[in-house]
């Protein structure tokens, strides 16, 4: 069926179609529609999911911890500082290996406070044992939703599927949704390895763990990270066959004879493919790798991507506040360490705070790095793109 | 003593067998010990009600004694024993 939703209404209507047993969720803006629009399904019994408004972010996820320790399907929504206040719990849920799904809307972190789109709030959280897929447009954020569940349950590691504020979660695009009947279908029950509630069979859930023992279960942890692309690019693959969107952990848009690439995530991978689009049209060897996965990071596929060209431009929409650049900048040079070929790079930090960013900026943005080509020299590594007073 | 697990030979997710609590002796830190004194004891139980370790040993409703092997020594027993009966009193722990 093709109608027309947002970003917000797609990913609510997935949780529909997911009907988990449990959502437990607190409002925030610009996230607040996907729970609220959800809330409706609840109390219209189009979903027989136990819903629990609760009083904080921090106690939303806490009830989400509780509720997928027992073996239930578990959802929630966030953004930006309701994302922080779960921070704690974020990395209890990963350690103890629940597989949560969080819909959420990528806002800047205070301070100063915004509502608009950076990725500084999924972004702080990285190192927390999440899985995290950034959306392009509203039907990724819908197909990622539904497939970050079946990633999430074989895995056993949480994970967040994200759109970027308001550009995608409250910009009204054309959307193919589903047959109620074939989500269901395609995820099929959760199986979890035991159930807290399960009293023939009492175990200890988050024990304390010492010096003797909690390197080695920390180890597990980093284990399930380590084996989970083939499982996304599984999901990702039967997911593209059932229904024909064919999604990759890389992204890459006209690559293969691109002399000069420009890489970014989440909406800015759409508006880029339209720069390429009109650069090709006036003969310009450009293409654009977007980074749908980010955590874990696909290292093979993005080396093979970053190879590619012989400029790169990375744009990154937070800042890591630490002098060295973004976060795909660190992660793109990190892996590039070890390659034969390397490109040149520039790091554009642009977009904060909701700043938006247009065709012609990344026109821009490709004609100096045409200039880096032609030059052989990066003029400076790290610029700040599209803010006053540079 | 066994050799301790490497992290392969874990269970996933810190899902541990429960009430290991058993095998850890949580008695060798006390400093001061309840002594029950079986005369005056009334088995109101109110000591076994308070007691936060689940040292008082109780069979058939009536106290039989301490587990010194979990009483921490913490004293609530003795404190909340009905002052009138008095049947539990703290002393220094020596060896």
């Amino acid at each position: 069926m093709i109608v027309a939703r947002t970003g917000n209404e797609a990913m609510a209507e997935a949780m529909r179609q997911i009907n988990p047993d449990v959502v437990a969720a607190y409002p925030i803006t610009p996230a607040t529609e996907v729970v609220q629009l959800f809330s409706k399904f609840v109390h219209d019994g189009v979903v027989d999911t136990e819903f629990v408004p609760a009083e904080s972010e921090h106690s939303a996820i806490s009830a989400c911890v509780g509720a997928s320790s027992v073996g239930a399907r578990v959802m929630t929504s966030t953004a930006s500082q309701g994302l922080a206040l779960m921070h704690e719990i974020l990395f209890i849920a990963a350690g103890l290996r629940l597989p949560i799904v969080i819909c959420l809307v990528n806002r800047s972190l205070s301070s100063p406070i915004n509502i608009h789109c950076d990725h500084s709030d999924t972004l702080a959280s990285q190192d927390s044992g999440w899985l995290q897929i950034y959306a392009e447009n509203a039907q990724e954020a819908y197909d990622t939703t539904i497939q970050l569940v079946k990633i999430a349950e074989e895995a056993l590691l949480p994970g967040i599927v994200s759109t970027d504020a308001f550009i995608i979660s409250h910009g009204m695009e054309r959307l193919e949704l589903l047959d109620d009947k074939k989500v269901p279908e395609f995820l099929g029950e959760r199986k979890a390895p035991y159930s807290l509630l399960d009293v023939d069979h009492p175990l200890t859930f988050g024990a304390l763990d010492l010096q003797d023992y909690f390197f080695e279960h920390k180890r597990s942890e980093i284990d399930a990270m380590d084996k989970v692309l083939p499982i996304i690019e599984k999901v990702q693959k039967e997911f593209g066959e059932k229904f024909g969107r064919n999604y990759s952990t890389v992204d890459e848009y006209k690559m293969d004879d691109a002399e000069i690439a420009i890489m970014a995530m989440g909406s800015t991978g759409g508006t880029g493919k339209v720069a390429v689009d009109r650069l090709r049209e006036k003969g310009k060897k450009v293409g654009l790798i977007r980074c749908r996965v980010y955590r874990p990071f696909p290292k093979d596929a993005m080396l093979k991507a970053v190879t590619k060209p012989k400029v790169l431009g990375i744009m990154d929409r937070a800042d890591t506040l630490s002098t060295l650049g973004g976060h795909l900048y660190n992660a793109c040079r990190s892996i590039l360490y070890d390659a034969d070929t390397r490109p040149l790079i520039k790091n554009y930090i642009y977009g904060l705070g909701g700043r938006d960013i247009s065709i012609e900026d990344i026109e821009k943005a490709y004609e100096q790095l045409f200039d880096i080509q032609k030059s052989g020299k990066v003029d400076k590594d790290i610029v700040y793109y599209g803010v006053r007073g540079e | 003593m066994k050799e301790k697990e490497g992290w392969r030979e874990l269970p996933i997710g810190l899902a541990l067998e429960a009430g290991t609590c058993k095998n850890f002796e949580t008695g060798d830190w006390r400093s001061e010990k309840p002594v029950w004194d079986a005369e005056k004891c009334t088995h109101c139980l109110i000591c076994w009600v308070y007691c936060p370790d689940s040292a008082i040993i109780v069979k058939d409703g009536k106290v039989q004694g301490i587990d010194y092997r979990y009483c921490k020594g913490c004293g609530i027993c003795a404190e909340e024993c009905p002052p009138k009966i008095q049947a539990i009193k703290m002393v220094r722990e020596e060896k």
